[in-house]
């Protein structure tokens, strides 16, 4: 399994590890069976996520991606946010091996997940504006 | 201080130095083709019937009954195929083995399923072991042949090869064991033990990849995996690789000379890691205390193995792990599902293989830094609770 360097800066320093404590969405993808978690904090400021901060159970390319996907997204507007796909975090990371692709999308799917409940706790239906959340069977083709 | 720490010997060892000595004239010297008449090839020809001289006193067998092969995976393959496809002919059609193979049985006895065979596979228990009476109980009319490792590559355990060895003697029924983890860490006598063959390779006992070897008993037919050529007596055809047959001769005769002193000496140091790496919080040793001299097998709870594998790479230490991660696959490892483990603990492990070299300095540079790792892989997990 060879990770590019940018991978291995990313797992070996990973920025936003942590948790918020008084966080405006949170949210969980995968499972410990598969063998990855990812839990994001997201702090709103009107439509711009302020801060974040993930914890993650996985590999080195889901440490990795967390790391990359959440600094993708500090500063930005929810809509840049909901924007962001597993590609792009990808492509950031000076590629990942394909069968960490998955992880990449676990990232996606974790932001998003975030989003949502930060829509829910502001009494919104988060679908119509972030769709639905995938999860595990849109990264494991079992 | 930053060590280079190479706990992962189970995977592959480092070529002994006497071993490589040994290995190079025949690649620039005596490199004629041993099936040859002159003189370069005739000294080929001698190399490796002196090889397997030295393979067959380290099994206690003859030298008309060490076949060499390409590889240890090569030897299960042919053991396993060759035999069904001659025990078919006498209407033996079902093999026995276990839950935790090396997939080089486990992929060939689910290959002979598809074509027609019938397996059992048999559950070791939760310390990893399985027993004389399971494998007594599974034999039937029909079955031919019984596939059990000598001692696993992952937790380690030894399984009682004699005894299993003596039921399928007293019922008829053939006894292939896959000792590829054991030669060198166990004394083996193959006539006393009643097996009929056995599988072995030169990389795991400070030899060169590329070449092992399958002993089968005199009276044991084995239908041929390679057709073409003479080598081998006709049984494996290829031009033979020379140098890494020396290789191999020479690497199973050091690795046998004195098993019971390196028993003594790495089981001392592999108990003392065990103790001391268990001091870590919520941590399990996988496999029972039966296990050859140098395996340790963790699992840590709350962290995923193939990061902590790169984190301690970082630190260099070399281990391996049985998450699902490393082995490319979604599910952990099926030895550390065999043995009852759930998924997140199974992802969570991690295999540290030394050997006679490991210095006390080396177990204590592991102890040293295997915590740190781990408390800080848990820091970043959200399904640790300090």
């Amino acid at each position: 399994m060879l990770y590019s360097e940018k991978v291995m800066e990313n797992f070996a320093n990973p920025k936003n590890v942590g948790e918020i404590e008084d966080a405006d969405g949170i949210g969980e993808v995968g499972n410990a069976k598969c063998g990855d978690i990812m839990k994001m904090y997201i702090k709103v400021d009107g439509d711009v996520i302020t801060d974040v901060k993930f914890k993650t159970f996985g590999c080195g390319a889901a440490i990795a991606t967390s790391s990359m996907a959440t600094d993708m997204i500090k500063g930005a507007t929810i809509d840049q946010a909901l924007k962001l796909t597993n590609r792009a975090v990808v492509e950031a990371l000076d590629g990942l091996p394909p069968a960490k692709i998955h992880c990449s999308v676990l990232a996606e799917q974790a932001i998003k997940s975030a989003i949502s409940d930060y829509y829910t706790r502001q009494g919104i239906d988060p679908e119509p504006i972030v769709g639905k959340i995938n999860d595990c069977e849109a990264c494991h083709a079992h | 201080m930053k060590r280079f720490v190479y706990a992962d010997n189970a995977a592959t060892t480092k070529v002994n130095d006497m071993v490589l000595t040994e290995m190079l004239p025949y690649f620039s010297e005596h490199y004629g083709n041993a099936s040859s008449i002159y003189s370069v090839g005739r000294d080929a020809k001698k190399a490796i019937e002196a090889a397997r001289q030295k393979v067959a006193t380290a099994l206690n067998a003859t030298n008309q009954e060490i076949y060499f092969t390409g590889s240890g995976s090569e030897a299960d393959n042919w053991a396993i195929k060759g035999s069904m496809e001659f025990l078919k002919t006498k209407g033996k059609t079902h093999i026995i083995t276990t839950n935790f193979e090396h997939h080089a049985v486990l992929h060939t006895c689910q290959y002979l399923e598809k074509h027609g065979f019938e397996v059992t596979y048999l559950p070791v228990n939760q310390e990893g072991y399985i027993t004389a009476e399971q494998v007594e109980h599974a034999i039937r009319p029909e079955t031919g042949l019984v596939t059990i490792m000598y001692a696993n590559n992952e937790i380690g355990t030894i399984q009682p090869i004699t005894e299993i060895g003596a039921v399928c003697r007293e019922k008829k029924v053939w006894f292939h064991t896959d000792a590829v983890q054991a030669v060198g860490n166990i004394s083996i006598n193959v006539q006393a033990q009643n097996i009929d063959m056995l599988s072995l390779s030169g990389h795991k006992i400070y030899g060169p990849k590329g070449v092992g070897v399958l002993y089968i008993k005199k009276g044991i037919r084995v239908e041929n995996l390679i057709h073409g050529g003479g080598q081998e007596s006709g049984k494996r055809p290829s031009t033979e690789n020379v140098a890494a047959i020396v290789g191999l001769g020479k690497a199973i005769e050091l690795a046998t000379a004195d098993i019971p002193k390196k028993v003594e000496q790495v089981s001392r140091m592999r108990d003392y890691l065990i103790e001391q790496g268990l001091k870590i919080p919520k941590s399990r040793l996988n496999g029972g205390m039966n296990r050859l001299c140098g395996n340790v097998n963790f699992s840590f709870e709350g962290l995923e193995g193939e990061a902590l594998l790169l984190m301690l790479d970082m630190n260099g230490i070399c281990g391996s792990s049985g998450s699902a991660c490393t082995s490319g696959s979604l599910d952990p490892s099926h030895v550390l599902m065999a043995i009852g483990l759930p998924h997140e603990i199974a992802h969570g492990s991690l295999r540290l293989s030394i050997n006679e070299h490991t210095t006390q300095e080396d177990l204590d540079y592991i102890l040293e830094v295997l915590p740190k790792v781990v408390e800080r892989l848990r820091e970043m997990s959200p399904t640790w609770q300090a």
